[in-house]
């Protein structure tokens, strides 16, 4: 029998180390695993290396766990938006390091990791100050520059509804990175508004099949 | 000499959008444009967070966090329109099948470099969020900025002078006071604001401009 649900939060964020590859799914607040990340900060982890399209705004969520200090590294997209005060702050007095990278080339090296490719050449910042250090090659009368895979210990993700096997849908635009995250790390935590009963979600419309999910924890509305 | 406001700017840019066209806006000045696209005319909007068929902006009460633009402000969504996960979104955008993208910038070479991610301002983190993506891979990149820094610096440069986004990539410019392309012979001017001469906007734009034959005066409606 397969029953990825857990009963806790706190068993949903069970076994993180200090030092872990988190990839965080959301775009701003939209789609963030907020549940998750609060239950990560009352797990204790630390040194993290956090994965996520931004790097938090207001108090909860990334920012909160940016705020308790748990954050070594921050890869994004960007990190500055409405409200990321406390990334503002704890960059500018070099208390969290920041890996900038290409929003279609984030997503893409978490795409090749979960689907075990070694990487990609994207024209996405080549010829470019992003580009610096990495290998660039012409192909067909084009500059691409090479990237390397982004694979997470863990992926932590909201999603709207999941069945006990992992299969899950989505609301809206809330899906963004969630499904490319789900596929890219070792173990992949979600959160879901609800659970149903296995065969209730149509298999037409799932968007992350259950193979990609580790535990699933239900929470119901976002924080 | 009266300079276009910024709605003006993207009432102008929103003129030549073309009927049946996939287009992304960038963060900030773009996504003005949307308002002002032609009646009888059918563009889809396409969103980095997933989205295509992005709609106006919900009457207040009607937000809903899971629907919002790159730029974060609340959306809706149009019938017709879908949801798709960040790696299909930059696949969209990477692999050419959108036909223009109209970005934001803080310069613009006379080859029609972009920059328009990071100032090098030590104070502030930088964020490049999808704008590689976009300027390597939209079908047609186009500019909407104000003519001169608030300081009055020009934004048109021989070279640009702060890190590039992506080189030779933009073909036409919407600035407050003209419009411009960009040509393999230098930068051509279409259209300028009436009372303006051509000496007037040499003063303030770097590289050297050449007046087209057909050149008209740059006219927009109070919006």
């Amino acid at each position: 029998m397969i029953d990825k649900r857990v009963r806790s939060l706190a068993e949903a964020v069970a076994g993180i180390r200090d030092g872990a590859v988190v990839l965080c799914g959301g775009f701003g607040a939209s789609g963030q695993p907020d549940h998750l990340i609060h239950a990560l900060i009352e797990q204790g982890a630390k040194d993290l290396v956090i994965v996520s399209n931004n790097a938090g705004a207001g108090h909860t969520g990334l920012a909160a766990l940016l705020d308790a200090g748990r954050v070594r590294k921050v890869i994004c997209s960007y990190p500055r938006s409405a409200g990321s005060v406390v990334f503002e702050r704890l960059w500018a007095a070099g208390k969290v390091e920041l890996e900038l990278v290409p929003q279609g080339t984030l997503s893409e090296r978490m795409r090749a990791a979960g689907a075990g490719l070694g990487g990609f050449y994207t024209p996405a910042g080549a010829g470019t100050k992003l580009a610096e250090g990495k290998e660039q090659r012409v192909i067909d009368g084009r500059l691409y520059v090479f990237e390397k895979p982004l694979k997470g210990d863990v992926a932590l993700i909201r999603a709207e509804r999941a069945d006990r096997w992992g299969n899950l849908v989505y609301r809206k635009a809330a899906r963004n990175f969630n499904p490319v995250m789900a596929m890219a790390a070792d173990l992949t935590v979600v959160e879901v508004k609800e659970t149903v009963g296995l065969g209730a979600l149509d298999p037409e419309a799932i968007v992350t099949p259950g193979i990609f999910v580790d535990r699933v924890v239900e929470v119901g509305d976002p924080l | 000499m009266k300079p276009l406001s910024r709605r003006q700017i993207a009432w102008r840019a929103a003129q030549d959008v073309a009927d049946g066209s996939y287009v992304n806006l960038g963060i900030g000045l773009p996504t003005l444009v949307s308002d002002f696209i032609p009646p009888g005319r059918e563009i889809v909007f396409h969103s980095e967070n997933g989205i295509l068929g992005v709609g106006p902006a919900p009457p207040k009460g009607e937000e809903d966090r899971d629907l919002i633009n790159a730029t974060k402000q609340p959306i809706t969504l149009l019938p017709g329109g879908c949801f798709f996960t960040h790696s299909d979104s930059f696949a969209m955008i990477r692999g050419g099948h959108l036909d223009l993208a109209l970005l934001g910038a803080f310069e613009v070479s006379e080859r029609g470099d972009l920059a328009n991610w990071t100032t090098e301002d030590p104070e502030w983190p930088p964020g490049v969020g999808g704008a590689m993506d976009l300027a390597a891979g939209a079908r047609e990149v186009r500019v909407l900025m104000e003519h001169t820094t608030k300081e009055a610096t020009p934004r048109l440069r021989r070279r640009c002078t702060y890190p590039l986004t992506a080189a030779h990539v933009v073909r036409r410019v919407y600035t407050n006071l003209a419009v411009i392309d960009v040509t393999d012979e230098g930068l051509l001017v279409r259209e300028i604001v009436p009372g303006m001469t051509l000496a007037d906007l040499q003063a303030v734009t770097e590289p050297t401009l050449r007046l087209a034959d057909d050149w008209r005066p740059l006219e927009a409606p109070a919006v």
